[in-house]
């Protein structure tokens, strides 16, 4: 699989009501890449993945997945969002089945997909609970295991554990660190959080705002086997403050 | 040292008309009683010392009377089926209609620009002034009572649907797009399924309406009905009467309104 973000460009308004969100953004991503993007707000990268999602169409460039130019929304790309993630009206289980559901899969491999997933996130003991029963970090496992049993190719997450006090996030880093290493899935991560796309990903890309453009690319080969240490580690606290310091840069208004 | 916070055993309770008080679970039975029971006990003391001529007030024992007699000879039962009959067939007719509407406009910009004005302006002209309009269309059965009862609620549920809709959260129908949910299927399977309990409550205060309307209606040409009695009770001075059907009509509209309420606690145990 190869995920092709091409000269994407996008404007949303027209006139004196113009604004550019994006411009020229190109990047790659083959299977079994975990791949993150940093910006501040107004760097337009929640923007960059509702393009690659087919939530938005962009104004120039294009989205190819696997050569094929992206149209509108498809399960090959699963997304979980920050918030309002889950239906509240499905448990647990249903929340991970709905998807299959929607596709017309046989009731049978329904079933079997979703105590695995729900296996998979650890959370086979809560398929009966509502999501209001659920806490933040159970709710959006949920939401991970629902898109993941729908196969896709790659999975977009948008500021996933934004919303999650930071002791939950970073169980939810370890998490997902290891689902990742596990499965061999293709991840792309937007966050503000340096930390959090240095502790998940193999490739950074830093965006400016206004518009939104990549400006560096940092490559993290840290030893990811205990996360704990990896943050407390002077190399990456090293790469941390680097990267901090380019975001700082970009923005010096807000110091 | 703050002796006074901690003896006593409990926190003293706010009086009971500053915000943020909420009255004990006895104290509210208590006050939702005689809610009912003061009114009752004031027409009970008031036709008690004859205050007001029994011709126009009539007691509370008369209107049993009324009642139980009623009841005998049928016709309560009759009028009930009536005028009940009416608001049901109506109102439905408004729902089937205003629900599916009401979602396509809420999640179609297009639709909601092609019918919303019109809607706004039809929601303003009184029901009741059709009537003339409805008999000469017509005639004088059931379809114009019926089609009142359609007249008076299918625009307030419509734009009430709609706006129940506008609170689906945008993320939970993209989240469906992604899954690979097709139009229909984030119609019916998210949209109208998450506004599922605004949309009953919406129908539990827009029935009340039609309820008000069956009245109207029945007032203009019926045979029986809660309303046709209480008008040919008014021809024959039986003020007893009009207090029993006005108790009845009471009754019934508050059973509807438990009956929905009901329905969402049973349906939506999800948002309670």
């Amino acid at each position: 699989m190869e995920l092709q973000v091409r000269h994407l460009g996008k404007t949303f308004g027209s006139g004196q009501h113009r604004k550019e969100v994006l411009r020229d953004i190109s990047f790659a991503l083959r299977s079994g890449e975990f791949l993150s993007l940093v910006g501040s707000s107004g760097s337009g990268k929640s923007t960059i993945l509702r393009l690659i999602a087919g939530l938005e169409q962009p104004s120039s460039g294009q989205v190819r997945v696997d050569g094929q130019a992206v149209q509108g929304p498809g399960p090959d790309r699963g997304m979980v969002f920050q918030k309002y993630s889950l239906y509240p009206w499905l448990s647990a289980a249903e929340n991970v089945a709905f998807g299959m559901r929607l596709q017309g899969l046989p009731q049978r491999d329904i079933n079997e997909r979703t105590a695995y997933f729900l296996e998979v996130v650890g959370l086979q003991d809560a398929a009966r609970k509502l999501p209001r029963e659920l806490s933040g970090g159970m709710q959006q496992r949920v939401a991970i295991a629902r898109t993941l049993a729908t196969n896709p190719k790659v999975l977009l997450l948008d500021e996933p554990f934004g919303a999650l006090d930071l002791q939950i996030r970073e169980a939810m880093q370890d998490f997902l660190l290891q689902l990742w290493q596990r499965t061999g899935l293709t991840v792309l991560l937007i966050t503000h959080d340096v930390e959090e796309a240095l502790v998940l990903a193999q490739r950074v890309h830093v965006l400016a705002p206004h518009p939104g453009r990549i400006v560096s690319t940092v490559e993290v080969d840290l030893d990811k086997s205990d996360l704990n240490q990896l943050r407390l580690s002077p190399a990456f606290l090293e790469k941390r403050r680097t990267l901090a310091g380019v975001l700082r840069q970009l923005e010096p208004a807000l110091v | 040292m703050v002796a006074s916070a901690t003896d006593g055993g409990g926190a003293k309770p706010l009086p009971l008309l500053s915000i943020g008080a909420t009255p004990s679970p006895l104290v509210r039975s208590g006050l939702q009683v005689s809610s009912l029971l003061i009114p009752l006990l004031l027409w009970t003391v008031i036709s008690a010392l004859e205050l007001v001529d029994g011709k126009f007030l009539p007691s509370p024992a008369a209107v049993l009377e009324s009642l139980a007699s009623m009841a005998r000879e049928g016709i309560l039962f009759q009028d009930i089926v009536a005028s009940t009959g009416r608001v049901f067939a109506g109102f439905f007719l408004a729902t089937l209609v205003a629900v599916p509407l009401g979602i396509c406009m809420g999640v179609y910009p297009a639709i909601c620009a092609l019918c919303e004005p019109l809607i706004a302006m039809l929601r303003y002209m009184p029901a009741a002034a059709f009537i003339p309009l409805l008999i000469i269309y017509l005639g004088i059965g059931e379809e114009p009572k019926i089609a009142l009862i359609f007249l008076g609620t299918v625009y307030f549920n419509v734009l009430m649907v709609m706006d129940a809709v506008k609170f689906v959260p945008k993320e939970l129908i993209e989240t469906t797009l992604t899954l690979g949910g097709r139009g229909r299927q984030v119609l019916v399977q998210v949209v109208a399924r998450y506004s599922l309990p605004s949309i009953i409550d919406t129908l539990r205060i827009n029935i009340a309406t039609s309820w008000n309307l069956v009245v109207v209606a029945e007032l203009v040409a019926a045979e029986v009905g809660l309303g046709k009695r209480i008008q040919l009770a008014q021809r024959f001075f039986r003020t007893d009467q009009i207090f029993a059907e006005l108790i009845v009509l009471g009754l019934i509209g508050f059973a509807i309104d438990m009956g929905f309420r009901l329905l969402l606690r049973l349906s939506c145990r999800w948002a309670l």
